[in-house]
């Protein structure tokens, strides 16, 4: 049985920028319920006269931080809701919430590894609260991230990410640019294809657990690339935003 | 709850005339946005079938070619994903569900049908919500072939309940007695998934 989701009022407080296209925002819940790593919230704006409208956001924070939970946020620029959340919502202000939501994007350290997470852009969000979940229960099964991004500055969590990566041998980080990579760099400088997944899979073979988010190309891309690697289809799980590109 | 007004927030209105065809808490894409639970089948059409199975009288197959010579409508409707966005004036083809009933005999206690779909994807419907031209099998969009991110070779096509429920690569309908949950109504969705009663998530 689910329980049922009620909206509830959350408070801001605090407004992190991650990169200049993101911010992350904690809201400190009422009734709040822990969630499965790569699940959702829906929030709700009402306007004075009763207008409404909804978007879904993943989570970014581990279920671990008891009471409160962090959102990130892209801003779209010609978007009705990230533009409020990211130039109007302030500290201290509150928003309606319901969630968890989703059950089968989701990762927990029962579900076991080696897990290899692919995210694209902002699809990252929802990897981050399953590496933070990682890290916090101390898990030592093997875990891999593969990151695309535009550029270095387009990049969220980097810092934590490499911080992650440097203190725990089972962790590592990989990282891609599409657009411009910084000078220098010596790694990816592509989008993901079927040679650079069967790198960083390389050591988990056949039993890697994969979640992949990100741009419906991408996830395109690399679910293909899995399953022609003979990768199980019930270890692949994808999240797509966007149109098809078509 | 109720009442909690958004400090500062106006919303994006629309034109009446779109404003009221959005149910509640939707907004309006021109695109068309894709999600799956997983990687994207792709069925050769010669290995393509469809069959309505379950509680009828005796099952019945078409191959793709058998599929194609059914009959067609073609369709203008809206459609609302779960995820938020409607996109209005979607047009497809297909055959209608009542086309394909015309060749089974259903018995009267299969009063529910699972949609099921190639990767093992599978969704309910109530047989009285898929009959009376509420429901098809479409296999063009925009007058093109039904490409396979969107569902392609063919994918049930239920405008009036939420997107998920129009399960994409499908395969059969299976008659069965009693209301079952499908893939996402097993995972916290809603077992009807009406929008414009917000039939999101299970208990709303």
């Amino acid at each position: 049985m689910q329980p049922v989701l009620e909206w509830q009022a959350g408070t801001v407080t605090a407004i992190r920028p991650e990169t200049k296209q993101t911010k992350s925002f904690t809201f400190a819940l009422p009734k709040w319920m822990a969630h499965r790593p790569g699940q959702h919230y829906d929030v709700r704006l009402t306007a004075p006269d009763g207008y409404r409208t909804e978007r879904s956001y993943s989570i970014a924070s581990p279920p671990e931080r008891v009471g409160e939970l962090d959102l990130t946020v892209e801003l779209i620029p010609d978007g009705e809701v990230s533009p409020y959340l990211h130039d109007v919502l302030m500290l201290g202000d509150q928003l309606e919430l319901r969630g968890p939501i989703g059950g089968y994007f989701v990762w927990d350290v029962a579900i076991g590894g080696p897990l290899l997470l692919v995210g694209g852009g902002s699809g990252v969000v929802p990897l981050m609260a399953m590496l933070r979940h990682r890290a916090a229960q101390h898990a030592t099964l093997p875990a891999r991230l593969l990151c695309s991004s535009r550029t270095a500055d387009d990049v969220i969590y980097r810092d934590e990410l490499d911080g992650l990566a440097r203190g725990d041998p089972a962790f590592e980080v990989f990282y891609t640019f599409t657009r411009e990579p910084p000078a220098g760099w010596t790694g990816y400088r592509r989008r993901i294809d079927g040679a650079m997944l069967g790198e960083v899979i390389k050591p988990f073979g056949k039993r890697a657990r994969v979640y992949v988010c990100g741009p419906t190309l991408l996830v395109e891309a690399v679910a293909n690339a899995l399953v022609q690697m003979e990768l199980p289809i019930e270890q692949i799980r994808t999240e797509r935003f966007g149109p098809t590109g078509a | 709850m109720a009442g909690l007004i958004s400090r500062g927030f106006l919303g994006r209105r629309r034109p009446a005339e779109v404003e009221d065809r959005l149910p509640p808490g939707q907004y309006l894409v021109t695109d068309f946005p894709v999600l799956s639970a997983g990687p994207t089948p792709h069925t050769p059409l010669d290995q393509w079938s469809f069959t309505i199975d379950g509680l009828v009288q005796s099952p019945v197959t078409w191959s793709w070619d058998q599929f194609q010579k059914l009959a067609t409508q073609t369709y203008t409707v809206d459609i609302s994903c779960v995820t938020k966005w409607t996109k209005l004036d979607t047009r497809w083809l297909g055959v209608s569900v009542d086309t394909l009933l015309e060749a089974v005999q259903v018995d009267p206690m299969g009063r529910f049908v699972m949609a099921y779909s190639d990767g093992g994807y599978t969704t309910n419907v109530p047989l009285a919500e898929l009959v009376r031209g509420q429901a098809f099998v479409a296999y063009q969009f925009d007058d093109k072939p039904l490409e396979p991110v969107h569902g392609g070779p063919a994918r049930l096509v239920v405008p009036h309940l939420y997107f998920w429920k129009s399960a994409k690569w499908i395969r059969g309908l299976r008659f069965i007695e009693r209301n079952e949950p499908g893939f996402w109504e097993s995972l916290g969705y809603h077992i009807h998934g009406d929008p414009w009663k917000e039939e999101r998530y299970s208990g709303d």
